[in-house]
């Protein structure tokens, strides 16, 4: 058995009840660690023979929860979860932040595989080794904060009935999902904490296709043993004190980016990524900080940073509305994106976002879409059943994000989110809305532009990625750069916050997997083997697809058209992605990735990482 | 700086809490030598998200902990005036939990004896970690004659405290 690992998973069945513990040889850990590499090696042995059938949506899929061995030890705990996406119908590792991950290692269990489907909703009890389907109507259709308080209190008092004598007992970590989950809205997450999600993949509708509402984990037990503690603790300190020497994301997290990506860089989206540059001083991070931050560090386990802080309003229409920062992910796209300038309104559309269960980027894309759709005269008030969806309006933006989490009326069509929406939404009009959908293969773009070449993503970032517009996994050459997808799904795979990497020496990561694991790992080691067959595998279960969607990457390794007008305003007005370079570029990323022309991972490629598998399964493509 | 003789209170502002729970890794690993939040003297309660704050004893004065023991396991360390566990008398029965104004005591998740905050012998590792970070939650002072019992609040009423502090009047909603 390796260390840091609890050496176990929880394998539940939700259609027949059964739940078993299973165990994954010590080589498959070594090669896919946990998290997002371990989800894509178990989602491929089990799935990927049938993948093009699987829907994401029934009984077949599964719902992955990992966590990684350095969850606990490395500063800033996660969970990865994941499983066969309903946005890309591919795989994302989508982490979230907060205690969940600690609490299940404490358990004795290093990741949770739901399957099936349960006949009624559910939310699942894990106190160490007892696990519990518990019945879950009471909760079904509660907003976030209604969910956490009802659960908090139920599990509490069922661990103060059992265990008496204890003394008390503190609150369990949950997982759970909103309305928008429980009606499969494509983009719907899985969340914690009132706040925090796993955005990406849509997963918080896989959970609600299973009718699974939460799990709230209470883990007694210590972390698993580490193969040497003490430098595993030496090495935090070294983190640490480099986070607390740096201002930028511990006193305003991401938060003062709404305004700086916006008027420094030009790459902020602004009315649906119509401009990307403003110069608001409305939306400066001061005005946040004084006007609506109530907690100015907000943080989860063992994390140094605490890049959130605590927002509120209170005064005006908005008053009451509670949502962390927002970060600036939200500030974009629930702010900028959708003409929206000030944090009152800002805080209140994020606040509702995260009680209804949706992912603020790609729900926040959604809008913006459907706004310009309304500015084009293509959407009318009759098609939005009377609501005039005017840009900086956050009132008549709030009532479409619930009808989007509800499915009612024109939400229902816009709950398949930006890129099965234009499709349907075109097919209806008679006309190419795909041209407004500034998404790349299923996924929102994050709210970094290329246009300017200012920001961190290169031109081939999302095009290439193999998890399609996620701002936090993409597509860089050489393969090794510190931005690439093939670096970060280490932070995926071990499973901790990447945020509390910045300005460590790239090679300390491996130090403290060293630490933890006692296994040796090289970063040459990682990006040229392990990382790249994650990369391979991700890339093969993308082009499979399916069954609604398949993506071909002559036509989907692609920029949204968007990105090819050029920017309207600001210092770099006139610029735009050259059509040309983009060619140039994808094919050196091709080559580099092991893919030919055609953008599929080349027989020799695989076979050399061996996945003899894989290549016989995407021969068909080629 | 305190000196070792001195006996030291740790003083506690709870609203400054993120929730990091960095007590509670450097108090198991101080007396467990594992990461173990549940085994940790210092616990970080979350009954709301937002209202985070560490339970811990209170070292009041009163000591009904130690009046309460019916087996003696429990003593006053005269010289950091922090309550020890003699964990072989220990026969975990929990009558300090039910004597402790804020229940605060709670029993180690694997082992038949109550954990309570022993300072460390008088350098308390939360505290240093807490300070590093800047949080400054945790802070040792001089022991005087001050009503510290009053810290001794069970986890619901220090929330429900919180909640008014923090969210105003929607504070009740979420408890």
């Amino acid at each position: 058995m390796i260390f840091g690992y609890a050496g176990k998973f929880l394998e539940i069945n939700l259609s027949n009840e059964n739940v078993e513990e299973i165990k994954f040889d010590d080589d498959i850990l070594r090669d896919y660690i946990g998290g997002r590499g371990l989800a894509t090696k178990i989602l491929w042995d089990r799935l990927g023979s049938k993948w093009e059938k699987v829907d994401p949506f029934g009984p077949e899929n599964m719902l992955l929860l990992l966590t990684g061995p350095l969850t606990g030890f490395f500063p800033g705990g996660r969970i990865c979860v994941s499983g066969k996406s309903p946005q890309s119908n591919g795989v994302v590792g989508s982490t979230v932040a907060g205690e969940f991950g600690v609490e299940l290692k404490c358990a004795g269990y290093d990741g949770i595989i739901i399957t099936g489907e349960a006949e009624k909703p559910v939310y699942l009890f894990i106190k160490d080794s007892d696990v519990e389907i518990r019945n879950a109507s009471h909760v079904w259709g509660k907003d976030a904060k209604q969910t956490v308080k009802l659960l908090t209190k139920e599990c509490r008092e069922l661990l103060k009935t059992r265990f008496p004598n204890y003394g008390e007992w503190k609150e369990p970590s949950i997982l759970y999902i909103g309305p928008a989950g429980e009606n499969k809205v494509r983009t719907a997450v899985v969340a914690a904490k009132w706040t925090h999600a796993a955005g990406y993949g849509g997963y918080g509708a896989v959970m609600g296709s299973k009718k699974l509402k939460a799990i709230a984990v209470k883990g007694t037990g210590p972390l698993p043993e580490a193969a040497d503690i003490k430098k595993a603790e030496q090495l935090t300190q070294r983190i640490c004190k480099d986070v607390y020497a740096n201002d930028l994301w511990r006193r305003w997290g991401t938060g003062s980016a709404g305004y700086v990506v916006g008027a420094k860089t030009s790459s902020e989206p602004i009315r649906n990524w119509q401009e990307e540059w403003h110069d608001e001083e409305s939306f400066g991070v001061d005005k946040f900080e004084n006007r609506v931050w109530i907690k100015p560090y907000w943080g989860d386990f063992g994390c140094p940073t605490t890049c959130l802080k605590i927002a509120m309003v209170k005064t005006g229409k908005f008053k009451g509305a509670i949502t962390d920062n927002p970060d600036y992910e939200l500030q974009a796209y629930l702010g900028s994106n959708l003409g929206i300038f000030t944090p009152e309104e800002n805080v209140f559309l994020s606040s509702l976002i995260d009680d209804l269960g949706l992912c603020g980027i790609q729900t926040g894309n959604l809008l913006g879409f459907a706004a310009e759709l309304f500015q084009k005269r293509i959407l009318t008030k009759e098609n939005l059943e009377g609501l005039e969806l005017k840009w900086g309006d956050a009132e008549a933006f709030a009532v479409l994000a619930r009808k989007i989490a509800f499915r009612e009326g024109i939400g229902d069509l816009l709950a398949e989110g930006t890129y099965r929406a234009a499709l349907k939404l075109g097919e209806m009009k008679n006309t190419d809305l795909l041209r407004y959908a500034v998404q790349c293969k299923g996924i929102s773009i994050g709210a970094h532009g290329i246009r300017s070449g200012k920001d961190y993503p290169e031109i081939i970032s999302y095009a290439c990625s193999v998890q399609g517009g996620d701002h936090t996994s993409i597509a860089c050459y050489p393969l090794n750069d510190s931005r690439s997808e093939l670096v970060m799904t280490f932070h995926d795979s071990a499973v901790y916050c990447s945020f509390n990497i910045f300005g460590i020496p790239r090679k300390l990561k491996f130090e403290f997997y060293k630490a933890v694991t006692g296994l040796k790992l090289t970063q040459k080691e990682w990006i040229n083997t392990k990382s790249l067959r994650i990369l391979q595998l991700q890339r093969a279960m993308l082009l499979l697809g399916g069954p609604d969607i398949k993506w071909n990457p002559k036509i989907h390794d692609e920029n949204p058209t968007r990105f090819y007008e050029p920017l309207l305003s600001g210092p770099y007005k006139g610029k735009t992605v050259d059509k040309a370079r983009f060619k140039e570029d994808k094919k050196k990323y091709y080559k580099a990735a092991g893919w030919g022309k055609n953008g599929i991972p080349k027989s020799k490629t695989l076979k050399k990482l061996g996945l003899e598998d894989v290549d016989e399964a995407i021969e068909k493509l080629r | 700086m305190t000196t070792e003789k001195e006996p030291t209170w740790i003083a506690r502002e709870f609203s400054k809490c993120s929730g990091c729970r960095k007590c509670e890794i450097v108090c198991s690993l101080f007396h467990e030598n594992r990461i173990w939040p549940e085994a940790s003297r210092i616990r970080v309660f979350m009954l709301v998200p937002g209202l985070e704050f560490p339970h811990l004893c209170a070292q009041c004065q009163e000591y009904p902990c130690v009046e309460s023991c019916p087996t003696e396991a429990l003593s006053i360390n005269h010289k950091t005036a922090a309550v020890s566990v003699d964990e072989e008398k220990c026969i975990g029965c929990g009558k300090c939990i039910d004597a402790c104004p804020g229940r605060i005591p709670h029993m180690h998740p694997t082992k038949n004896y109550i954990l309570i905050c022993d300072l460390c012998n008088g350098n308390p590792q939360c505290v240093k970690v807490c300070q590093e970070g800047g949080w400054n939650v945790l802070k040792l002072v001089s022991r005087k004659d001050r009503p510290y019992k009053l810290y001794a609040r069970t986890p619901d009423v220090v929330t429900r405290d919180l909640a008014v502090k923090i969210y105003g009047e929607l504070g009740e909603e979420f408890l």
